[in-house]
């Protein structure tokens, strides 16, 4: 069952977004750590970059085990690429293209993000 | 396009697919393969394994999936019936035919039942596949219902008849396991190495018959009993046969392809049979006379049929193929290489032997005490790859060929070093890399981290088993390029541990941006900001709540995540001394918030399957009932276990329980390199394991003694004496200072047994650190110990009591939903998450 639900996560390119998702107050997020938005019936791990004044959003859903966890990980970069590490079993992914930095793992599925008026936005194309 | 037939899915078969296509990019031929069983491919070296989690899945060695996404036909439980040489094609059992331009027969073989009278008889097993494990997994489970204490024995004492005794034992059963041959595994051992390895397994419950022939197979539908001789009768009620193979060699000898006398397909160092289309590989495969049964020969000759078959045909099987193995038998190392027996007239044997602890090593050596022939290792195989490497590599023997295999004074035999392997010295064997590319690899392409290295070369990417050797090889080479080995912690610090704790401490810092901006670079990582996070709580005993976000995975929260993204809660139980009052709100608050409870090794309760947004309501009502954190998620004091000690024991020297308690009470909260374990017993017996601890304490006598450096895990370690005899004030004293030396010294996330093993000194010089105090520094380390007790708070209460800290558990920040896809399946009257797929 939860593996179709793998794919209800796809990588929305900015040009793509037809919805911008009001999520929450900026406050709501740990500074250079991450948090989980609902939106529909789809899970996303959202990242507040501090150090680099920038946001990510990912799908909370790790392809490794299939489970709701990755906004708990720690985030870090790799060489210059923004990551996000797994709390489970420390498998990275790219904040920017979702790949599967120290693995061969599936990539995971980003989203456009954006803060106005204190609030942060997340794009969907659906 | 070319088609290519494989008949056989097992692991050879498996593997000529896996090479063919990494070779084959263009879609010039087409791959059909055949499987007689009902599932694909799985790794039949390790099917004892399959009774311990009856996981057929994880013995795969690819999933069905694999075959289809690299354009394999894949047909499993379909048996090839027939060839028809002439017209190049196949027929399958049920009546397909298909047509091939190559054949590849990879059947494998078959188990071997010797005609014994009798064993037709319910309750005798062949040890070969999956099914036949199923089928004995039902048998036995009807018979311990009968009789719990039945006995099954394993005819043949071989390799793999010893596998299955482990699969008796794991069953439940006595096992017994019978051999013809005056030793066990005949093949690999000598006489005076199958009786240490004899010894061992008697030691864990495995019985032995040697020289025994089995007359016939007693009862009347089922298997009551084995006859040897006239009065010498073995009563068992399940009997497994694993008295070695026999070549499925059957379509051979139908199509006309020549065959051994014996059995098998006769084929030429190119793998091809007398019919130049077909090729055989694996146990089937007669090679020079010679049938193979171990895998590594059958993955060679994949190889060469592979590249034979696209053309490559320089690729050709090796005139004298190398039949040394390592593996570990029920969890003992035996290895055997080159020529393992050797007549007296070819060379010296050199034998060392210890029963007591069941060890035993022989290396032949020529005559001229320049080569090394072949050896035989038991109990000990550490030293396998180099000696194995040694071997192949025809390199010199030292003067006194004894000093391989000794021990010697620093603990290690005493091999040169791994620069001495010629360049052609094949070092990972799973990816064929040799010496010579590995330093290559990092002379020429500039190539430093063991990462960089394994993506350039795929060495150990395979089984692994070769990191150490690579390690070395890239430290070594790196040196010899005068390169500096440094040890930094990653690539946002160029530091070691040790090194970013002397400046956190001298410069006062206090937070982990304010560290990576004076002293780092970048923007950090899961690798540097739990140690950043560690060495701040050890040096200024912040909590974990203070900077979240760099703490580990299991910290942040403040619990141990679990395989489903729920959590567990271990209040701390001291000296696992606990009250009925006390276990009576434990047992309330876990009913209320339906948790899976468990007694966990350290005595202590765990509850497992809470949820995120549960975690404060939780601990606010143990906190409440009187209890507090046990740091089970930190890397940090875990519990002091303990037996009960004089207060009750007839045999107690001391109170081991309040000792265990002052002092669990003393170092709990302390953040340290990684978690870290105490105990303490009321005398020698030992019952609360001691010395399997980081630290542990042993009343005798006059006082305490104090060992240190022990760990269960992965490498189980015993402590070694620090003190003898010595009271409670001066026994706290040095592990106070054992511990604070500890926490400034090691590398990130290395347990005290490693760190005294990489001490230059070793024990005697922490006994000069702790008692003598020849650094001086024991008043210091005293000094930080004692503000680290004092300062203890319960960081759990923090975060109850701080609504700031508790606003982070929540599964959403946008809504006050649980998170649906958490799911439990019932287990014994508890409750478990659903099983990973």
């Amino acid at each position: 069952m939860i593996d179709s639900i793998l794919k209800e996560y796809n990588t929305t390119a900015l040009e793509e977004v037809t919805v911008w998702f009001k999520a929450a107050e900026i406050s709501k997020f740990p500074k250079n750590g991450g948090a989980c938005v609902k939106y529909k019936e789809k899970q996303i791990a959202v990242f507040n970059f501090t150090r680099q004044g920038k946001w990510y959003a990912c799908q909370n859903l790790c392809p490794h085990k299939l489970e709701m966890v990755l906004s708990r990980g720690m985030i870090g970069e790799d060489v210059g690429i923004p990551k996000i590490a797994c709390p489970l079993h420390k498998n990275t992914f790219s904040l920017e293209t979702g790949e599967n930095l120290n693995g061969t793992l599936p990539a995971i599925a980003t989203y456009p993000i954006k803060v106005e008026d204190d609030f942060v936005y997340i794009g969907f194309s659906e | 396009m070319k088609t290519v037939i494989v008949v056989g899915n097992g692991m050879v078969g498996y593997k000529f697919c896996e090479k063919f296509i990494a070779k084959v990019k263009s879609k010039n031929y087409k791959l059909i393969v055949f499987g007689e069983e009902p599932r694909p491919a799985y790794d039949r070296v390790h099917l004892s394994e399959f009774f311990e989690n009856q996981d057929a899945k994880a013995l795969e060695m690819a999933p069905a999936e694999w075959y289809a996404e690299n354009g394999i036909d894949l047909m499993v439980g379909e048996r090839v019936a027939d060839i028809n040489r002439k017209y190049k094609k196949i027929t399958t059992a049920s009546n397909q035919e298909y047509r091939y331009d190559y054949l590849v027969l990879a059947t494998g073989s078959s188990a071997f039942v010797p005609p014994i009278k009798g064993v037709e008889k319910e309750g005798v097993f062949v040890y070969r596949t999956i099914e036949d494990l199923e089928g004995m997994l039902a048998y036995a489970a009807e018979l311990k219902i009968r009789n719990p204490k039945a006995k099954a024995a394993i005819l043949g004492g071989g390799l793999l008849g010893l596998e299955a005794g482990k699969a008796v034992m794991d069953m439940g059963l006595e096992p017994h396991v019978v051999e013809f041959a005056p030793k066990l595994m005949p093949r690999q051992l000598d006489a005076r190495s199958s009786q240490v390895l004899q010894l061992k397994l008697e030691s864990i419950g495995l019985h032995i018959h040697l020289s025994k022939a089995t007359n016939q197979i007693l009862g009347d539908k089922a298997i009551t009993g084995m006859e040897f001789g006239e009065d010498d009768v073995l009563d068992v009620e399940m009997l497994i046969i694993s008295a070695g193979i026999r070549p499925r060699d059957e379509l051979g000898k139908s199509s006309g392809l020549e065959m051994g006398v014996r059995g098998g397909i006769v084929v030429n160092n190119k793998m091809q049979t007398s019919d130049e289309s077909i090729y055989a590989i694996g146990e089937i495969a007669l090679y020079h006379q010679m049938i193979y049964g171990l895998v590594a020969p059958g993955y060679e000759m994949a190889t060469v049929a592979v590249d034979q078959i696209l053309e490559n045909s320089e690729t050709v099987m090796v005139d004298e193929v190398d039949m040394s193995t390592k593996l570990k038998l029920i969890g003992v190392d035996v290895a055997s290489f080159g020529e393992p027996f050797m007549p007296a007239s070819k060379g010296h044997s050199i034998i060392f032997e210890n029963k007591t602890q069941y060890l035993y090593k022989r290396i032949n050596v020529s005559l001229d005490g320049k080569k090394l022939l072949g050896g035989i290792l038991v109990g000990d195989a550490t030293d396998y790859h180099m000696l194995h490497q040694i071997y192949l590599n025809g390199m010199p023997v030292p003067e006194d060929p004894s000093q391989l295999i000794l021990p010697t004074s620093e603990g290690g035999a005493s091999f040169g070093s791994v620069m001495d392997l010629p360049d052609t010295a094949v070092v990972c064997s799973c990816e064929a890399v040799t010496k010579g590319q590995l330093c290559c690899a990092v002379k020429d392409d500039g190539y430093e981290t063991m990462k960089d290295i394994a993506k350039a070369t795929k060495a150990t990417t395979g089984c692994g088993g070769c990191k150490p050797m690579v390690t070395d090889l890239i430290n070594e080479t790196l040196k010899s390029l005068g390169k500096v080995v440094k040890e930094r912690i990653c690539e946002h610090f160029e530091y070691s541990r040790q090194e970013l704790y002397d400046i956190v401490k001298m410069k006062h810092i206090q937070d982990y941006d304010e560290l990576l901006d004076t002293h780092g670079n970048g923007n950090g990582c899961e690798i540097c900001k739990p140690v950043a996070a560690s060495i701040f709580a050890s040096i200024f005993n912040e909590t974990a709540n203070k900077q979240d976000t760099i703490q580990d995975s299991n910290d942040r929260f403040l619990a141990n995540i679990q395989r489903n993204g729920t959590y567990s809660v271990v209040p701390r139980v001291a000296g696992g001394e606990i009250s009925p009052k006390q276990m009576i709100a434990m047992g309330r608050i876990a009913q209320k918030y339906d948790l899976y409870t468990k007694i966990t090794g350290g005595q202590r309760i765990d509850m497992f399957g809470a949820k995120l947004h549960e975690l404060p309501f939780i601990w606010e009502e143990l906190i409440a009932e009187g209890f507090e954190t046990g740091q089970a998620y930190g890397k940090s004091l875990r519990t002091v276990k303990s037996c009960v000690g004089s207060t009750w024991c007839r045999y107690g020297m001391d109170e081991s329980v309040s000792f265990a308690i002052a002092i669990e009470n003393r170092y709990k909260g302390i953040r340290s390199p990684h978690k870290f374990k105490g105990g303490v017993s009321g005398c020698i017996r030992e019952c609360a394991e001691a010395r399997g601890k980081d630290f542990g304490f042993i009343a005798v006598e006059g006082g305490w003694n104090i060992y240190i450096c022990g760990n269960g895990g992965a490498n189980p370690k015993h402590a070694v004496l620090l003190a003898e005899k010595v009271d409670n004030e001066t026994a706290i004293k040095y592990v106070d200072r054992f511990l604070m030396y500890y926490i400034q010294t090691a590398q990130p996330l290395m347990r005290t047994a490693t760190w005294l093993e990489k001490l230059e000194g070793g024990i005697d010089y922490v006994k000069n650190v702790v008692i003598n105090d020849c650094l001086g520094i024991a008043d210091q380390l005293d000094k930080e110990m004692q503000f680290l007790v004092d300062t203890y708070k319960c960081e759990w209460k923090e975060a109850v009591e701080n609504p700031e800290i508790r606003a982070k558990y929540t599964h959403f920040v946008n809504s006050e939903e649980e998170d649906e896809n958490i799911e439990f399946v019932s287990l014994r009257d508890q409750k478990m998450p659903t099983p990973w797929v």
